[in-house]
């Protein structure tokens, strides 16, 4: 919307309203632009919603009429690449808590932009430390629990936020898929059924909506539409990845001989024993969104470690960090604190930034347009005072599509 | 006593616990020693599980005999305290009443819980295991020494009066707001626990007029007899509270009857910090990533510690274990130096201010000679996240080690990390304490 503004305010002048275009220089001692080698002492130009160019100070002059902003490290905006932040709520009542439909087990048409709220105060929280773009929508805990999107950190109104509106169907194996005593399903064999008979059925929906009727059968009509089965079926056909959240060993399993059965597309999310089938998940192709790195080990998640991120780098297995669900306290964790611990636990400091930057980018599906500091991508950019890591460091400044959005110390 | 008997004492207290034998000194290590400035190629010399000689190489006798731990390059710095842990899994009181002052941790603690050996990968020596929040007073809590006990004697503080240390757990707020009998507001929440105190008093009030005279005290009474501990100061309250009017009631509570308090959490502290300092009660505090999980904890904030150092008051850190991950714990103190507290209180924080909020001060939470020897030795500066626990000591004898494979599998987590752990979810401990 902001940009179409920008759009019909030159239209009606004739040319490009300088004026009401932004135009920023990031200087920063030290630029990860996340494309390249750091920069020592770079210069990040911002023109409107968009990076300019990149370079070191000293092939970049600043034009007199460009903001400019200073910092010690200057990174991309950070990007999270699973989070339930705009559907739950920081109050964590029932009245704020939109992330999980317990009414059935499989309801992939719940669309995330139907109930992502940008005013929610962790929204504002995440952005102050950096955050800019996210990848939110229903949560763990039923078996298709529903649809994801991507937002902008920046925006209060959801269609200003949305960068992705439907990005992948979310979907949980194990104990957080487990319906109540007497319901289904009620055991992992159960989920795998349910989940192949729905891929069936959709796959049979789409040849009776799609192909022409043979001889025989031209007079009746084709399936009435059905919005939850519509989508089953563009998940069976790769269309929308299907984002699994999946912990054990055995599950990680089960999720990749699924996915080979009807050629979707998957990402594994949280995958806590991960480093237990390093060689299946490799030759599965499939990234895995990594859970927090200070997530608590208990039940399903009782063997995770701090360096399983480490081991998935080890194995050539593409990896994000993420921010995850979180049922009560803390109600958010952080990515960029994720990070810090991965990167104290054998990530480097480069991998580690990459796992909340530009290899977020690339697993989300946005990597067109945020992830990395380059000339035509969106302005987005977190600034520090120094090492983003360090506990004692602090974000002193965010920028989201060429907006300045915070210059707080936090 | 007859001899069989005293024979089968001597048998069960026989210290089946590994003590320190030999002397050791742990040389030339950077030294933050909390009650005195930091120094560097310092020396440490522990003997029976105490601290026998620290200061400067040059100045320092090493016995002969003494075995010693090459510390150049680390950092050495005593022993953490956590004021307030959920480790072991103790359950305190159950359904039945919102207050349980005769129910002890001391009978719930399992000492093979996977979490102490966890903390000790965090470098925590003390903690105070507490029974959860959902009570108005949910029982005893215990002061334990994170030894590799194999049974919960091996981790029990004597204090000179030959009590176990410990404090009592009280909460106000929404966690302890529940169905009948529990409290439905928080005026009721304060009116049962004052109709408590009261009863308390006048059965204290019998003992001492009873002067010794068996035939005229009360019957005894396990709630009261806890109870009279608190109002005695031998047992100090360690209070659940996080918002601003919560923390005032708190105050109110005890000026009323005259107990030891310390606040806990206490989300809302940056709002009331004056007047905590004006009531001179510490305050244990937590620190979260994110503001909210609950409403009280919606202005959790990391600006509490130096708001709370700026007016005055003796500040401590807590996990909160499980909520906080005790193998992180020097986190808690850097991310409120991040919004503002001195390096020098945060540090302190983390052992000197816990060791006072437990009433432990003298055995505990510093680098000095007579101090139990308990230390830890790191890879870089306490406040850096890239810094790691490498040893872990408590008494002299070393319980975490992060270059053996089997410590390291507790200090990063892995396949059977968790084992050993009872069958209470995390989910359901929520449930059963309410949480933090």
């Amino acid at each position: 919307m902001r940009r179409h503004g920008l759009i019909l305010a030159g239209l009606a002048f004739g040319a490009a309203p300088a004026l009401l275009v932004a135009q920023l220089a990031v200087r920063g001692d030290k630029i990860y632009t996340m494309s390249g080698a750091p920069i020592t002492d770079g210069v990040v130009l911002v023109r409107g919603s968009k990076i300019e160019r990149v370079g070191p100070a000293s092939q970049i002059s600043i034009p007199s009429d460009y903001k400019l902003l200073r910092a010690k490290v200057v990174t991309p905006g950070l990007v999270d690449a699973h989070s339930t932040v705009g559907l739950s709520g920081y109050l964590n009542q029932p009245h704020d808590q939109d992330m999980l439909e317990k009414s059935a087990p499989i309801q992939p048409e719940l669309r995330a932009i139907d109930a992502y709220d940008g005013r929610e105060r962790l929204v504002g929280y995440l952005r102050g430390l950096g955050v800019t773009t996210i990848h939110t929508g229903h949560g763990p805990g039923a078996l298709v629990s529903g649809q994801t999107m991507i937002a902008k950190t920046a925006y209060d109104n959801v269609e200003q936020a949305t960068i992705v509106p439907l990005a992948m169907v979310a979907a949980t194996l194990g104990e957080g898929a487990r319906a109540e005593a007497g319901k289904s399903p009620g055991t992992r064999a159960k989920m795998i059924a349910m989940l192949r008979e729905e891929f069936i059925k959709a796959q049979e929906y789409s040849k009776k909506r799609e192909k022409p009727a043979s001889e025989k059968d031209k007079d009746k009509e084709p399936p009435a539409r059905d919005l939850r089965t519509e989508m089953m079926a563009r998940i069976v056909k790769g269309e929308v990845p299907l984002l699994v959240t999946v912990h054990r060993a055995n599950d990680i399993l089960s999720t990749i001989r699924l996915g080979q059965e009807f050629h979707l597309k998957i990402v594994l999310d949280g995958a806590a024993e991960a480093y237990l089938v390093l060689p299946e998940i490799k030759a599965s192709g499939y990234p895995v969104i990594l859970h927090p790195t200070m997530y608590r080990a208990d039940g399903e998640t009782e063997n995770l470690s701090m360096i399983t991120a480490t081991k998935l780098r080890d194995a050539g297995i593409p990896f994000a960090l993420q921010s995850g669900f979180e049922g009560y306290v803390p109600k958010t964790r952080v990515i960029l604190f994720e990070a810090a611990i991965a990167a104290a636990n054998g990530l480097s400091f480069e991998e580690a930034l990459a796992s909340i930057t530009s290899s977020a980018a690339k697993i989300i599906g946005v990597w067109d347009r945020v992830g990395s500091l380059e000339s035509g991508k969106d302005g987005d950019l977190a600034l520090y005072d120094g090492d983003p890591f360090e506990y004692t460091t602090h974000s002193t400044g965010v920028v989201i599509d060429g907006q300045v959005v915070s210059t707080a110390r936090n | 006593m007859t001899l069989a008997n005293r024979f089968i004492l001597l048998v069960g207290l026989a210290p089946i616990l590994a003590a320190q034998q030999t002397p050791v000194a742990v040389v030339g290590a950077h030294v933050i020693p909390i009650t005195g400035p930091e120094f560097d190629n310092g020396v440490l010399v522990v003997e029976g599980g105490k601290i026998v000689g620290v200061g400067p190489a040059a100045s320092t006798k090493i016995p002969d005999n003494a075995r010693r731990i090459d510390g150049s390059g680390k950092i050495l710095m005593p022993g953490l305290i956590d004021s307030h842990s959920h480790i072991g899994s103790p359950a305190g009181g159950d359904g039945s009443a919102p207050i349980q002052p005769d129910v002890r941790v001391l009978d719930a603690v399992n000492v093979r819980n996977a979490r102490i050996q966890k903390a000790q990968a965090g470098g925590i020596t003390t903690a105070n295991v507490m029974p959860g929040s959902g009570h108005l007073l949910s029982g005893q809590t215990l002061y334990l020494k994170l030894k590799d006990g194999r049974t919960i004697d091996d981790l029990l503080i004597h204090l000179p009066d030959g009590r176990i240390a410990g404090g009592m757990k009280m909460a106000n707020g929404t966690n302890s707001r529940r169905q009948p009998p529990f409290p439905g507001t928080r005026a009721k929440s304060a009116a049962l626990v004052r109709e408590q105190y009261v009863k308390a008093e006048e059965y204290r009030d019998k003992i001492r007029k009873a002067a010794g005279d068996a035939s005229k005290l009360p019957p005894r009474d396990l709630n009261l007899e806890a109870l009279v501990e608190v109002l005695d100061g031998k047992r100090v309250v360690q209070f659940h509270t996080h918002r601003h009017d919560d923390i005032l009631t708190v105050i109110r509570l005890a000026n009323e009857f005259h107990f030891k308090v310390v606040l806990h959490h206490v989300s809302d502290a940056w709002m009331v910090a004056d007047q905590i300092a004006a009531a001179h009660v510490p305050v244990s505090l937590i620190v979260i990533d994110s503001p909210g999980g609950k409403i009280e904890a919606k202005d959790v904030s990391f600006t509490s510690g130096a708001a709370l150092e700026k007016a005055g008051v003796l500040v401590g850190f807590h996990t909160d274990d499980p909520i906080t991950d005790s193998r992180l714990f020097l986190r808690s103190a850097a991310l409120a130096v991040r919004a503002g507290m001195s390096r020098d209180k945060a540090l302190y924080g983390l052992t000197m201010a816990n060791a006072r909020i437990l009433e432990l001060q003298d055995r505990i939470g510093s680098l000095e000679a007579g101090k139990d020897a308990d230390f830890i030795l790191l890879s870089g500066d306490p406040l850096s996240v890239y810094t790691h626990v490498l040893e872990t000591w408590v008494e002299g004898v070393k319980v975490f080690d992060r270059s053996d494979p089997k410590d390291y599998l507790y200090a990063v987590g892995g396949y059977g990390a968790s084992h050993d752990q009872d069958d209470m979810s995390f989910e359901d401990e929520e449930k059963e304490e309410e949480g933090e």
